[in-house]
């Protein structure tokens, strides 16, 4: 593994999505306008805005590193720069660790902003550490950036990655015990949940927001499923075609 | 080792369609070779083959002396691809850097690809405002990056103007000179004769192969227009 092909390609990354002002405009302000309008829905129930708006946060990066992840790797798949890279010295695991490395700096960004408004001006209280706080909402951003460069290789075009983000990312939201409890969910729904790696993404960040104990078990969740993703990801890019 | 690229034996099917039928040919140390043949008979399919991409349903590939698509390979060749594999998003210059930092060459030997393809004035620009030969130039000096070995373009000339065309030939003869191989394909017969050695090409199958005054004398032609025309037409 060489270091500086991963740099090399985390630099590359972040300078197209710096070509692209609008869509890093989109990756801050989208979620803090959204956080601005659940405070309002739920002005008279501040209670709730804590939970669903905590909860939330943690959810962003990572439906937005899906969406960026799934359509960039497809356009590298589709314009042939992916063929191209590795005909180089370049590794798979190098592409990806560059793609990791940007994005995880991308979403650090973001997590810094995002949550420091929320904190602030809309009154979101944090009880544990805003540290951890972003820590988890990284971790939380890298496994969408995972999920969408896995599903990537099953898409033709960016129309079909588009529409994963419903497919893949929704029903484990549904499932995740932001809407209801889980424990209140059916058993079999319950059972499933287990497995959805977005559940540990929202359980990390409700813990922290709440200043409760045991987050470190659902980061280390988190984790598995990162490296597991990542690693099937990898898989999917093939050098040969028929 | 007097061929850097052979060719044996070899057939490719893509979607169960025979497009490369049992296809031979050698290729010098330090020669401009061209695949010539209309669009659709596989030019590009072989490329793939020889850089390792395309999934082969028989055959051998040896390049520099190492099975097609081994590791050794991966900074000894350079590829141009038929449409620009380039960042449309990044600038002339981000481009160049980044293929550079994957090959681990210096950022002089950048400026010099950069004077080479005539660059110079578009470093700033976003790959996406090019024109079209200047998009070929910039992908063509992303194939030549690190001083490869073995060169293979494909198309490298289309679209661009004619003076533009003269300058890349004196490119190429002289990296032919500096001992690369370089092995380009064309559907336009004219610079057939600048090529060392040719491979005509047809529907997957090889109709003839030689150097240009080789195939003119056997066929009793001048142009090498004609020289297709006839081994075509030939029973
Ligand atoms: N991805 C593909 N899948 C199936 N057939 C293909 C594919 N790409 C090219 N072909 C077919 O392979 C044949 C040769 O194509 P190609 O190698 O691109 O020819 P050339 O480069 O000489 O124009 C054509 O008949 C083309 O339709
Ligand atoms: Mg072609």
């Amino acid at each position: 593994m060489n270091i500086s092909r991963i740099w090399a390609t985390a630099r590359r990354v972040l300078s197209q999505l710096r070509h692209d002002p609008r869509t890093i405009a989109l990756m801050i302000v989208a979620p803090i306008f959204l956080m601005t309008i659940l405070k309002y829905v739920y002005f008279n129930q501040p209670q709730t805005f804590q939970r669903v708006a905590g909860s939330l946060l943690g959810v962003f990066p990572m439906l937005v590193m899906f969406l960026i992840t799934s359509v960039a790797t497809l356009r590298e798949r589709t314009t042939g720069t992916l063929e191209r890279l590795l005909i180089l010295p370049l590794t798979k695991l190098e592409f990806i660790l560059g793609y990791a490395k940007a994005f995880g700096i991308a979403a650090l960004i973001q997590a810094i902003i995002v949550s420091s408004i929320a904190m602030g001006p809309l009154g979101l209280k944090i009880a544990g550490s805003q540290f951890v706080f972003i820590l988890v909402a990284i971790l939380d951003a890298l496994l969408g950036m995972a999920l969408g460069l896995f599903v990537s290789s099953f898409a033709k075009t960016e129309f079909q990655a588009v529409q994963f983000m419903p497919a893949i990312l929704l029903p484990q939201l549904l499932l995740s015990g932001l809407l209801v409890p889980r424990a209140s969910m059916p058993r079999l729904l319950e059972i499933i949940s287990n497995f959805l790696p977005l559940t540990y993404a929202v359980d990390a960040t409700r813990k922290v927001i709440s200043g409760g104990e045991g987050f470190g078990q659902d980061l280390f969740l988190i984790a598995i499923f990162l490296v597991a993703l990542l690693g099937f990801g990898a898989a999917s890019l093939k050098r040969k075609t028929k | 080792m007097a061929n850097s690229i052979v060719v044996n034996n070899l057939c490719v099917k893509r979607d169960g369609n025979p497009i490369i039928l049992d296809l031979s040919f050698e290729i010098r140390k330090g020669s401009i070779a061209g695949i010539l043949g209309p669009s659709g008979s596989g030019k590009t399919t072989i490329f793939r083959a020889i850089v390792g991409v395309q999934e082969i349903t028989s055959g051998k590939i040896t390049v520099l002396g190492k099975p097609a698509g081994s590791k050794d390979l991966r900074n000894r060749i350079g590829y141009l691809t038929q449409s620009a594999s380039i960042y449309a998003d990044l600038t002339v210059s981000e481009n160049l850097r980044y293929f550079s930092k994957i090959l681990g060459t210096s950022e002089i030997s950048v400026d010099e690809i950069i004077d080479l393809v005539d660059l110079g004035k578009n470093i700033k620009q976003l790959a996406s405002t090019l024109s079209g030969g200047e998009r070929a130039r910039l992908a063509l000096a992303t194939a030549l990056l690190g001083k490869p070995d073995v060169i293979i373009l494909d198309e490298p000339t289309v679209g661009l103007d004619p003076l533009l065309r003269i300058e890349l030939w004196k490119v190429f003869r002289l990296l032919g000179e500096q001992g690369k191989t370089l092995l380009l394909s064309s559907h336009s017969m004219d610079e057939a004769d600048l090529c060392d050695s040719l491979v005509l090409l047809r529907e997957g199958k090889i109709l003839a192969q030689g150097s240009p005054a080789q195939l003119k004398s056997e066929t009793g032609e001048t142009q090498m227009e004609s020289v297709f025309i006839s081994l075509v037409k030939k029973p």
